[in-house]
């Protein structure tokens, strides 16, 4: 039976705060732990079925044009250049495949064959002897130097923000500059195809199953009903493997072709040519205010870029109409078709940038307006989501700041260029974090086995987030089980599908459909045990009903099956759901070298009701240190002249490392959100990043009196401002 | 990566011809991956005794196999060289460190990202195809001693100490000879490909210091984060006083050309003279005058600049009592 649940009300009482288990929300350790840290974890390029080849992608030499000829490799089994080849991963959630045709080049860096070869040594060394000939075109590879397209549904005016600039007692203007970003998962992306007659099974690294089904098949020309995908194990995603990427197309087209399983493993170059960039921005930020702090104008206009006829665009101001209140308002979201590789989503598209850069610009007008960058937050949050007038579901940033404020010491804050230690200015900031909160469709089924042990069963990733964890706690809590008396099973299309893995909405959709699929299961114990639902207690394998209580395997005569539903309903409309929370940072800031080093954050957090505080906590040290590398480091260097990344591999391309990161702190908010399903539970993977940079280069500002609005905050651009 | 034929080298002479010698690998196997290097034939020197540390002298005999990780523990170094041993441990990560060897970090190659990318013209990788980092992202170039044909730097650590220590390189080969290290990389003039003066049938076995000098040593690393990156500039210093007087300095600098740069003119400049603010300005004016940026690495004048005075002020004694 399936119990379906759509959310198009509150539920004030969540029944997971009447369970018996006591085990949801504790900091249960990564159940999948063991196999990974012991080798056992299998990944999409460590299966080894009979007969493996090893395939490995082509890439276009010129930004853009025609492939005229491929040539000949000695040494390999096959040059394919397929014609359903894809010039660019899928964005996530669609359900096409993206673009074909290999023969037209859009970027640098396009994959446009597959050379298979026994090897993988083989294979390289002929994919690198290639003779290809091409028609070279000139194309537009600066954002800046086009006219870009500005889409009248994503432009937005209410007021005149022009005359509130005027009339403004403090005002702020001011132009940022964030650069591409890339995803940088551990797990380079990879494939392993294998037919079986017109069956295909393909192993790879996914976010989301249902919707990659739908997009291999597509690009293939099969029925999805044709295809199995698997990703049991996802070495990190961050939005890299929302869609498909050349890697499954290739490998499925080359097993086919050559009747053999094939693999196909990116280098680390290639992932950073081949899976989405987060589009550099440019972002002007207008603000306007009364003499005591009061917003009467926001006006936020983003600069992106993709490439043209792809529908994704960095959604920049997405938190920017909710997150604090002004009469005066305008958005302004304008989009330049250039040919840099393509955009897609990367670690919290839209605020990561957007509200990073939204909260340096609020601690601009702080200062210009002589008021406590804390207070200015404070004096400006909204009870109503401005506009719209429709209520929050919960908010939760006042308490965020308050909390944080305490917490960190804010009150010891010195004002800027006021403390030297030694070499080093030492400064704090601050900065709001709020994310759109959503949820997805998601199916799962459960079983629960004679003995008494339970089987949870969706197409769910885990993408090292701790999707295992959660989801076995939630089934353990609602059917009364220990943890490790519940078997989660994952990353298998042929089960009930999920939301995946994205856009901070995997736990709460999946794990919702999971508590429904046992709360259909409790229904049916109560049925054999003979007593009301609601008088029945589950806990430690027992049931418990008035004052008699029995093994569970004793009541259980066969396996019980439940299905769970959830759809998404009326709350995503009738409230504004987002999480919120506030980052705090303490930098040291060298006043001879301009280097940075962050001594100290604490991000407070309100996710709604946490699933598993040491999975949690840790999806926030992520997000946090994610924070840190768009402040201080990440950078994707394009080439001016034909626009490749210059910085493509990881001593380039600089995430923050163990040196890098200090102490974190994560503090969680008591939080119970009605609208978002039983579990009062939203999502929270990329709520860390959202704002964390702004904290630190606010710091910076308080440490050494420089403002860098040219991300990332290297030593040149603090020296450029250092005043000696 | 191209087929290669591979020995194990078990004497000295047991070298074919033509092979690429290869020791802890840490940069050659990356450049035969993208197929920047191609050998035919790999010689793996690693069972070779070339791995001691000792007296020579009143100075010291550093094995060509000696690790980064051995060489920046040893208490000796650590006494007698501590400039060494600080710039060891400012490069790169603890694995690689555990892996790369004195000879073979000497012989390393540029980071310049141009030079790894088979598609750019780079004449360092195919002498005459052009230079693709002048006009190109080249913020992390040199601004001394380049020339039209190539702006890389040389990107190592260990070897901008050695300069200052003023140590030799000893090379084995048809005629075994000694090579200041001043004098082991080159700039790149028209010959960007020809790196070092190590011929290619020849060999080195040690890097030999003399003796022990002194004073305040001091390796000072800017980079863009605080693990594993490669210097923007960097300034190894070894400061003598004498009655508040500068008695001795020898500066070298990384990150900022071909070689680990030196200027003797900056340093009789400093000997001699009191410690000051102003006499730091004068010798970095006289170190900065032949620079020239490229657009992305125009900052590393000021940056050097500012480097060398904190540098100084430390090893002068300045910073203390500021």
């Amino acid at each position: 039976m399936t119990r379906h649940l759509k959310v198009d009300a509150p539920i004030p009482d969540s029944p997971l705060d009447h369970m018996a288990q006591g085990v949801l929300g504790k900091p249960v350790s990564r159940l999948e732990g063991p196999l990974k840290v012991t080798g056992r974890a299998t990944y999409a390029a460590e299966a080894r079925p009979d007969g493996l080849l090893y395939g490995v992608l082509v890439q276009a030499a010129i930004p853009a044009g025609k492939v005229l000829s491929i040539g000949d490799a000695p040494g390999a089994l096959a040059v394919i250049h397929d014609p359903r080849l894809i010039r660019y991963a899928a964005q996530g959630m669609a359900t096409e495949g993206p673009t074909a045709g290999p023969d037209q080049v859009e970027y640098m860096g396009q994959a446009i064959a597959v050379v298979v070869a026994e090897t993988f040594e083989a294979a390289q060394a002929a994919a690198q002897a290639l003779q290809i000939t091409y028609e070279a075109k000139d194309v537009p590879v600066d954002p800046e130097a086009v006219e870009p397209e500005r889409p009248e549904k994503k432009q937005s005016a209410t007021g005149d923000l022009d005359r509130a600039m005027q009339d403004a007692a403090h005002t702020l203007d001011q132009i940022w500059h964030t650069p591409s970003h890339t995803a940088a998962a551990m797990e380079p992306h990879a494939a392993i195809a294998e037919w079986s007659g017109d069956q295909l099974t393909v192993r790879a690294g996914y976010q989301m199953l249902a919707t990659s089904r739908e997009q291999l098949a597509d690009a293939l020309g099969i029925r999805p009903d044709q295809l199995r995908l698997l990703a049991p194990y996802v070495g990190g995603g961050f939005g890299s493997k929302l869609g498909i990427n050349a890697d499954s197309v290739a490998a499925a087209i080359a097993a086919h072709q050559l009747g053999r399983p094939v693999q196909v493993v990116m280098t680390r170059q290639q992932v950073f040519d081949l899976a989405h960039r987060r589009s550099e921005t440019r972002q002007r930020i207008r603000l306007a205010c009364t003499a005591d702090g009061k917003l009467t104008g926001i006006g936020h206009e983003a600069l992106v870029s993709n490439l043209p006829g792809v529908s994704f665009s960095e959604p920049v101001t997405q938190a920017t109409p909710f997150t604090y209140q002004a009469a005066h308002r305008q958005i302004v979201h304008a989009i330049a078709r250039i040919h840099r590789s393509c955009a897609g989503s990367v670690r919290a598209p839209g605020e990561a940038v957007g509200a990073t850069v939204f909260e340096c610009a609020m601690d601009e007008l702080a200062e210009t307006a002589d008021i406590d960058p804390v207070e200015l937050r404070l004096c400006n949050i909204p009870d109503t989501e401005p506009g719209t007038n429709r209520p929050f579901s919960s908010h939760k940033l006042a308490e965020a700041l308050r909390e944080g404020a305490s917490r960190f010491g804010w009150s010891d804050r010195r004002p800027t260029r006021q403390r030297l230690e030694g070499e080093w200015y030492i400064g704090m900031g601050v900065a709001s974090a709020v994310r759109v909160n959503s949820l997805i469709e998601s199916r799962a089924r459960v079983i629960l086995q004679a003995d008494g042990r339970a089987i949870v069963e969706t197409d769910m990733t885990d993408i090292g987030t701790g999707s295992y964890t959660i989801l076995g706690q939630i089934a353990a809590e609602t059917l009364g089980l220990a943890v490790d008396r519940v078997e989660v099973r994952l990353g298998d299309s042929d089960f009930p599908p999920a939301s995946g893995s994205g856009g901070s909405f995997g736990a709460a959709s999946s794990g919702t459909s999971v508590y429904l699929a046992c709360a259909e299961i409790r229904s049916q114990i109560a049925a054999l045990a003979g007593c009301d639902e609601a008088d029945l207690t589950l806990q430690n394998g027992q049931v418990r009903t008035g004052n008699v209580s029995r093994p569970l395997d004793a009541l259980l005569t066969a396996e019980l099956t439940g299905d769970g539903h959830l759809e998404p309903g009326k709350t995503e409309d009738t409230v504004r759901q987002a999480t919120w929370g506030s980052h705090w940072a303490e930098v040291a800031v060298n006043r001879w070298t301009g280097e940075v080093r962050v001594r100290r954050m604490l991000g407070v957090f309100a996710c709604g009701r946490v699933l598993n505080e040491k999975t949690a906590r840790s999806q926030c040290l992520g997000g946090m240190t994610f924070g840190l590398g768009m402040a201080l480091t990440e950078a994707m260097e394009h080439d001016p002249r034909d626009g490749h990344i210059v910085t493509r591999d990881l001593a380039e391309y600089h995430i923050p490392c163990h040196a890098d990161v200090p102490p974190l702190e994560v503090h969680f908010l008591s939080e119970s959100d009605t609208y978002v399903g039983p579990l009062h539970a939203k999502g929270l993977g990329e709520l860390g990043i959202c704002g964390a940079g702004a904290a630190i280069l606010n710091a910076i500002h308080n440490a050494c009196g420089v403002r860098v609005r040219e991300l990332p905050a290297t030593p040149d651009k603090i020296i450029a401002g250092l005043q000696d | 990566m191209k087929p290669f034929t591979y020995h194990r080298a078990q004497t000295l002479t047991d070298r074919p011809d033509g092979a690429t010698i290869i020791a802890g690998g840490t940069n050659l196997l990356d450049l035969m991956k993208h197929e920047v290097m191609t050998p035919e034939a790999l010689l793996d020197i690693t069972a070779l005794d070339l791995n001691r540390l000792e007296a020579q002298g009143e100075g010291l005999r550093i094995g060509a196999l000696v690790r980064n990780s051995d060489l920046a523990a040893d208490p000796v170094i650590r006494r007698d060289y501590p400039l060494l041993s600080r710039a060891l441990l400012a490069g790169a990560s603890g694995q690689l460190r555990n892996m790369a060897t004195t000879g073979g970090n000497l012989m390393q190659r540029t980071r310049c990202p141009y030079f790894y990318d088979r598609r750019m013209p780079c004449n360092k990788r195919e002498p005459g195809s052009g230079c693709a980092a002048i006009g190109g992202i080249n913020r992390n170039h040199a601004i001394l001693g380049t020339s039209p044909a190539c702006i890389a730097t040389y990107s190592g650590d260990m070897a901008v100490a050695l300069r200052a220590l003023d140590a030799e390189v000893e090379i084995d080969g048809p005629a075994p000879r000694r090579v200041p290290l001043s004098e082991f990389h080159r700039l790149p003039g028209d010959t960007p490909d020809v790196e070092t003066a190590l011929r290619p049938d020849e060999i080195i076995t040690a890097v030999l210091l003399p003796a022990p000098i002194g004073g305040q040593q001091l390796y000072r690393k800017v980079r863009d984060r605080a693990s594993y990156a490669f210097a923007l500039v960097s300034v190894a210093a070894i400061i003598g006083m004498e009655n508040n007087r500068i008695a001795h300095a020898a500066l070298a600098f990384g990150g900022v050309a071909a070689k680990p740069w030196r200027d003797a003119g900056a340093e009789a400049l400093l000997i001699g003279q009191p410690p000051s603010d102003a006499l730091f300005e004068q010798a970095a004016d006289l170190i900065l005058k032949p620079a020239k940026g490229y657009g992305g690495n125009d900052f590393k004048i000021p940056l050097l600049r500012r480097t060398l005075i904190a540098t100084l002020r430390d090893a002068t004694g300045m910073e203390a009592t500021a």
